[in-house]
């Protein structure tokens, strides 16, 4: 084992072997935080959509869920980079394929923002419906309308209770961003293959990566626990925490 | 004020309500009451349109609830409704249970919606209580802050659906000391319940129902006098002898 090889100049770039790791560690992040902005906005609007009493909007976002939740994740990334451009409009399709700034990194934001989104949704359903539907009909009753219901009563207590849920999913979506360097996005896993490949040094290239990985993921389930404390209805039983 | 007239309701092949029809005058107290799957919070429910129903109307100060064009928030925000398990909002303190409808539907400054809270927790006992959270209150403290607020919205009239059914026993008391002293006040009440100490002290009249029809109307004399029907009779000597 010798983890020097991270302060030798490295092949190309003109930095070292550890500043391929950072840069990856970087790209880590970005498609990863992106992805969860779009993953959230997204999976909220379909998992709220998936709780109403009209069928036309229930509909749609039921196979929405469906079709992402059940694609493989690596299938969704190939069409959204070698599919996508051939199917949309012309001009669009060119675009994409010759004008499109880093076109492999947003594609990677988009696909893992719109597959982790039906996830989301999923668990934003399932919170909404284990409230009782007293609690509806209390804010219906009081001249609330349904969407001032969603905002004053269902949302704020539905993002409580699917907080555990909602921060594996948000652990997820660090590990799947790794799938991004098949469309190739130079993200940290994507670095220590290419390391490893460049100074044969295996095993210390993945164990950093691996150790980024587990900090990273350290980093979020403390963020998410402080946030779950911060928000803990006093006196509600079922509420996490003590 | 409430007019029902020839409501009738199913849930597919199941008759919920057959025929119902009464009236609520103001400043009326109606107590409804029945076994259990009789209709009775069913009914209540269709006064202020939380449930559909599928023929007759209900009109609630000259306003019909099934209507197309009408404005059901609008319509519920004048009417009060006290649910068997309280359904305050766990995630707010009780100060803002009590003014969310009164500032988001009423328009009302959040300094007339404290203001008003206030002195309607004053009302009922619990000056107290106003910062704490739902979970910290007992069950007849929680119901006692659902009266105010439903109160809270200058309501024309209340609903009560079974609102001691969850009580434990020392705390039923509470409870129906502040409905007392509310129909004593003149309030348009429809109570469902079974506490027929309350209906004997304040209620008007009373309304027995059974396998969704309304099977007795009387006024208060009468119904525990001589009820008419065997199915009334049957009923009272079960809750009355024990």
């Amino acid at each position: 084992m010798d983890f020097s090889v991270f302060l030798q100049p490295a092949f190309s770039g003109g930095g070292t072997y550890l500043d391929w790791v950072l840069s990856g560690t970087k790209w880590t992040l970005l498609v990863s935080i992106l992805a969860w902005i779009i993953a959230f906005i997204v999976g909220s609007v379909l998992g709220v959509l998936r709780t109403t009493p009209l069928a036309v909007l229930r509909a749609p976002a039921t196979v929405y869920v469906e079709v992402f939740r059940n694609v493989p994740l690596l299938v969704q990334m190939f069409i959204w980079y070698f599919v996508l451009p051939e199917i949309v409009p012309l001009g669009m399709g060119d675009w994409m394929k010759t004008r499109m700034p880093m076109p492999e990194f947003w594609n990677a934001v988009l696909c893992l923002g719109f597959y982790t989104a039906s996830r989301v949704a999923e668990q934003v359903r399932s919170g909404i419906q284990s409230i009782p539907i007293g609690q509806t009909y209390a804010g219906l009753a009081m001249g609330l309308t349904r969407g001032q219901v969603y905002r004053h009563v269902l949302l704020p207590m539905g993002y409580r209770i699917v907080i555990p849920p909602l921060t594996s999913e948000f652990l997820t979506i660090f590990k799947n961003s790794s799938v991004a360097l098949t469309i190739g996005v130079l993200e940290l896993t994507a670095q220590a293959r290419q390391i490893s490949e460049y100074t044969f040094r295996t095993f210390e290239a993945f164990t950093v990566a691996t150790v980024i990985y587990v900090l990273i993921t350290l980093v979020v389930t403390v963020g998410m626990r402080t946030l779950e404390n911060k928000v803990r209805v006093p006196g509600y039983i079922g509420s996490a925490g003590k | 004020m409430i007019e029902i007239r020839n409501v009738s309701k199913w849930y597919g092949e199941f008759q919920v309500l057959a025929n119902c029809t009464t009236r609520v005058s103001k400043g009326e107290v109606v107590v409804v009451c029945g076994p259990s799957g009789s209709g009775k919070s069913t009914l209540i429910k269709c006064v202020n349109g939380l449930e559909p129903f599928q023929q007759g109307d209900v009109v609630v100060d000259g306003i019909s609830v099934s209507a197309k064009d009408t404005n059901l928030p609008k319509l519920r925000a004048r009417i009060g409704m006290v649910f068997q398990n309280f359904e305050l909002f766990p995630h707010m303190s009780v100060i803002d249970n009590i003014t969310l409808a009164q500032i988001k539907v009423l328009g009302r400054s959040r300094e007339d919606a404290i203001e008003k809270a206030h002195a309607l927790l004053k009302r009922v006992g619990l000056t107290e209580q106003a910062p704490k959270y739902p979970g910290q209150l007992s069950g007849g403290q929680q119901q006692r802050v659902a009266i105010a607020r439903g109160l809270a919205m200058d309501p024309i009239a209340m609903l009560f659906d079974e609102p001691t059914s969850a009580l434990d026993p020392e705390m039923i008391n509470e409870v129906l000391d502040v409905m007392v002293e509310l129909a004593q006040e003149g309030m348009t009440m429809m109570v469902v319940t079974h506490e027929m100490g309350f209906a004997r002290k304040v209620a008007h009249r009373v309304i027995f129902m059974d396998r969704g029809e309304i099977v007795e109307d009387a006024v208060k004399e009468d119904f525990f006098g001589k009820p008419r029907s065997e199915r009334a009779q049957h009923f009272l000597s079960k809750i009355l002898h024990h």
